[in-house]
């Protein structure tokens, strides 16, 4: 790549210098950029993303920007593919990297999603650059095992969201009688006062969509069988046929009858919105769910509820976006600018100031982040940190597949027998 | 005589040649192609060492309950699909057939629905078949309770066994539209003296329409079939946009070919794709055997 690249600046001086030779003029700047050999930070790089609007596209303006002032030679190439929450994207990559013409960098669920591109071979092994930077301060190391695959990590965390939390609303707990400052050890004490809420009339959880199904069914999992037991999940140690899932699978079941009934044609900020007009009481979904609060005026506290699932305290149910060194980048020197940037924590605030998460690196400054982001990260630094099946940290993209169809299978069916069995041929099929 | 030959020969097969070549390489070439991934093990997007596994991935597919179930979805589909745009497109013909005032203007509002993307329509579908009821009820089924119908409402596409069904709804109502033209055009191709001839002979109206009209009709019907049949095995769009592709109860080959395609198992999305594409020609081959017969009797 690089000796292909040098031909062509070779190529594009000599064509300068005829040009320049030919017009027999004195100017001699034309070739500068062209003869830079990269190893500076100079030249350009193409961040891929699927971030192209709203607070993802106001978070990357704001990490660009930091970026520009940290490296002023390099030239960020905006490489963003709109469409389908990153689908589009994702089908843009894979042919862009089966044809051998990958971006300086791409966007990247963090963990196992990962996994089908180290197996092909198409990111590097980024351990050696985060011992050379020092990056391993900056995570913490709960975090790191979760990022690490056979030892070797491949991407850097850009941005932290935490999947296991409830949004209540204090108004309609009242209302049903109960007590809005309850704190819940388990989910059956949980499900007790779910059940009061239904005998006075409301929703007591509300649900959109199979992926928000997903999503609430990995919290149940990870209330019932703790985090080693939902960890194990994912690494065979914990049976997905075993007696222990199939109490998990139960208490979703009296969770799942507990909910909307028009789920299917719903998508999170739909059931999130329940929530918020009073309608529904309880609403499990990852922070992201709180811009949906505060840009209605709503307060922490007095206007909603958020705390972590119930059974699933101190824990942090992670998931985060995370940028990568493709092989045969076209200049990984650019690249590794670019990684350094959204390490660093003048970067990492900039960028989740504006996206609403929180910083992955734990030596950012947080002291302008808002309430609920508090709480977040003083989680984030405390607790025992899991990877989130829903959103592409556990598991690669197709047992998540496998996961999901074998949901929205049950969420129409209602053979919970049948799920159980699903979900341990998925797993027999996509583990190891 | 070879010169003579060449000549007459020569410039046609030019004049064709390149579409040849095209539908040659982009249409033949690429299902040989797909066929041969689908007898792979590419289950993953690079595959690297990727071995022959003979008629694996179908066996593993028929195996598949969700497939199975997904091919029953598409048989209720083609079948309410067909029937209601074929009964609807015929009712609203015959209607204009009997001389309606403003025929052009009905014709024009049937036929309208055809121009919209199944995409949009189908955003808009997806909140009149909203399955909420009672109070948090929207759509269709908000309709039917103001208006004293309230029994009338249902789960819509979400329903396990019958819920494709609610798919064909917009479905027939963007298709029908285009069948009544096909046979508004039907009936106009049959010559009033037939009718006439038919009346002189003291045919009751019933015997006219069974004895003389709908034999010169059928030859619409069966392309209706076809052209209709053939897009509704292709379902993809209305149900990406109604349901969204892991909805179970909407379940169909395209849908799954889609989930598999963008998890990368290649090898399982080519084959879904080529039994897909067999079941299209079971209807495909013998109309073009019969039309090909048709033209050679006429000729």
């Amino acid at each position: 790549m690089n000796r292909t690249r040098r031909a062509m600046s070779a190529m594009v001086a000599a064509g300068a210098l005829v040009l320049l030779a030919a017009c027999g003029g004195s100017d001699s700047d034309g070739n500068n950029d062209g003869s830079s050999d990269g190893a500076a930070a100079s030249g350009e790089v193409e961040v891929f993303t699927w971030w192209a609007e709203g607070s993802e596209k106001a978070g990357l303006d704001a990490l660009v920007g930091v970026f520009n002032d940290q490296y002023p030679d390099i030239k960020f190439v905006n490489g963003a593919v709109a469409g389908g929450a990153g689908s589009d994207a994702k089908n843009v990559l894979a042919s862009r990297l089966q044809t051998n013409d990958p971006p300086g960098t791409f966007q990247a669920h963090a963990g196992a999603e990962l996994t089908d591109y180290i197996n092909n071979g198409q990111i590097e092994d980024l351990t050696q650059m985060y011992e050379d930077n020092g990056w391993n301060e900056y995570f913490p190391q709960t975090l790191l095992d979760r990022l690490e695959q056979d030892g070797k990590i491949y991407s850097v965390p850009s941005n932290i969201h935490r999947a296991n939390v409830v949004w209540a609303n204090p108004a309609v707990l009242e209302d049903a009688g109960v007590d809005p400052k309850a704190t819940y050890a388990s989910l059956d004490e949980w499900i007790a006062d779910l059940q009061k809420i239904k005998a006075a009339g409301s929703i007591p959880l509300s649900i959109a969509t199979d992926w928000t199904q997903v999503h609430l069914f990995e919290t149940v999992l990870l209330a019932d069988l703790g985090a080693d037991g939902y960890n194990g999940l994912w690494d065979g140690t914990t049976d997905w046929a075993g007696a222990e899932v199939g109490a998990a699978l139960e208490d979703y079941q009296t969770l799942f009858e507990l909910t909307n009934q028009d789920r299917q044609s719903l998508d999170w900020p739909d059931a999130t919105q329940l929530v918020i007009d009073g309608d529904a009481a309880f609403n499990v979904m990852g922070d992201w769910a709180v811009a949906a609060f505060e840009e209605q005026g709503k307060k922490l506290g007095t206007d909603y509820l958020a705390y972590p699932v119930p059974g699933t305290d101190g824990v942090f149910d992670f998931l985060a976006d995370s940028f990568t060194l493709p092989v045969g980048a076209p200049d990984p020197a650019t690249t590794e600018a670019w990684l350094s940037t959204v390490a660093s924590p003048e970067g990492q605030t900039a960028f989740n100031m504006k996206k609403g998460s929180i910083p992955a690196n734990i030596e950012a400054d947080t002291s302008g982040f808002g309430d609920y982001q508090q709480t977040a990260i003083d989680s984030y630094a405390n607790d025992d940190i899991v990877s989130s099946l829903a959103h592409g940290a556990a598991a690669p993209i197709s047992w998540l597949t496998d996961i999901t169809s074998a949901v929205a299978k049950y969420g129409s069916t209602g053979d919970l027998g049948g799920f159980q069995d699903d979900l341990a041929a998925a797993a027999e099929r996509n583990a190891g | 005589m070879v010169n003579r030959g060449w000549r007459s020969w020569g410039p046609p097969v030019l004049l064709i040649l390149p579409s040849l070549i095209l539908i040659g390489v982009f249409v033949y070439g690429l299902i040989g192609v797909n066929f041969n991934t689908s007898l792979t093990d590419q289950h993953h997007r690079i595959g690297g060492d990727v071995a022959y596994v003979g008629f694996d991935n179908y066996r593993t597919l028929f195996q598949d309950d969700t497939f199975v179930y997904s091919l029953k979805n598409l048989l209720k589909y083609t079948g309410a699909f067909l029937v209601g745009t074929l009964v609807m497109g015929f009712l609203w013909a015959w209607l204009l057939e009997k001389g309606v005032k403003g025929e052009g203007f009905f014709r024009a509002v049937y036929l309208f629905p055809m121009a919209v993307s199944f995409i949009a329509s189908g955003v808009v579908w997806r909140w009149l078949l909203n399955n909420a009821e009672g109070d948090r009820a929207g759509g269709l089924n908000r309709l039917f309770d103001q208006v004293g119908l309230g029994f009338l409402q249902n789960q819509w596409w979400t329903d396990p066994n019958w819920g494709v069904v609610a798919i064909a709804l917009p479905a027939v109502w963007q298709l029908s539209g285009y069948v009544m033209a096909l046979f508004l055009a039907g009936f106009r191709g049959i010559p009033d003296e037939l009718r006439e001839a038919a009346r002189v002979d003291g045919a009751s109206e019933w015997q006219l329409y069974r004895h003389v009209i709908f034999p010169q009709l059928s030859p619409v019907a069966l392309s209706a079939i076809v052209i209709v049949g053939h897009m509704s095995l292709k379902v993809f769009d209305l149900i990406m946009a109604i349901a969204g592709q892991t909805n179970y109860t909407t379940q169909v080959p395209a849908i799954q070919m889609w989930v598999e395609f963008t998890r990368g198992d290649y090898a399982r999305s080519a084959a879904i794709g080529t039994i897909l594409l067999v079941i299209v020609a079971f209807l495909i081959i013998p109309y073009l055997v019969y039309t090909y017969r048709q033209e050679r009797l006429t000729r």
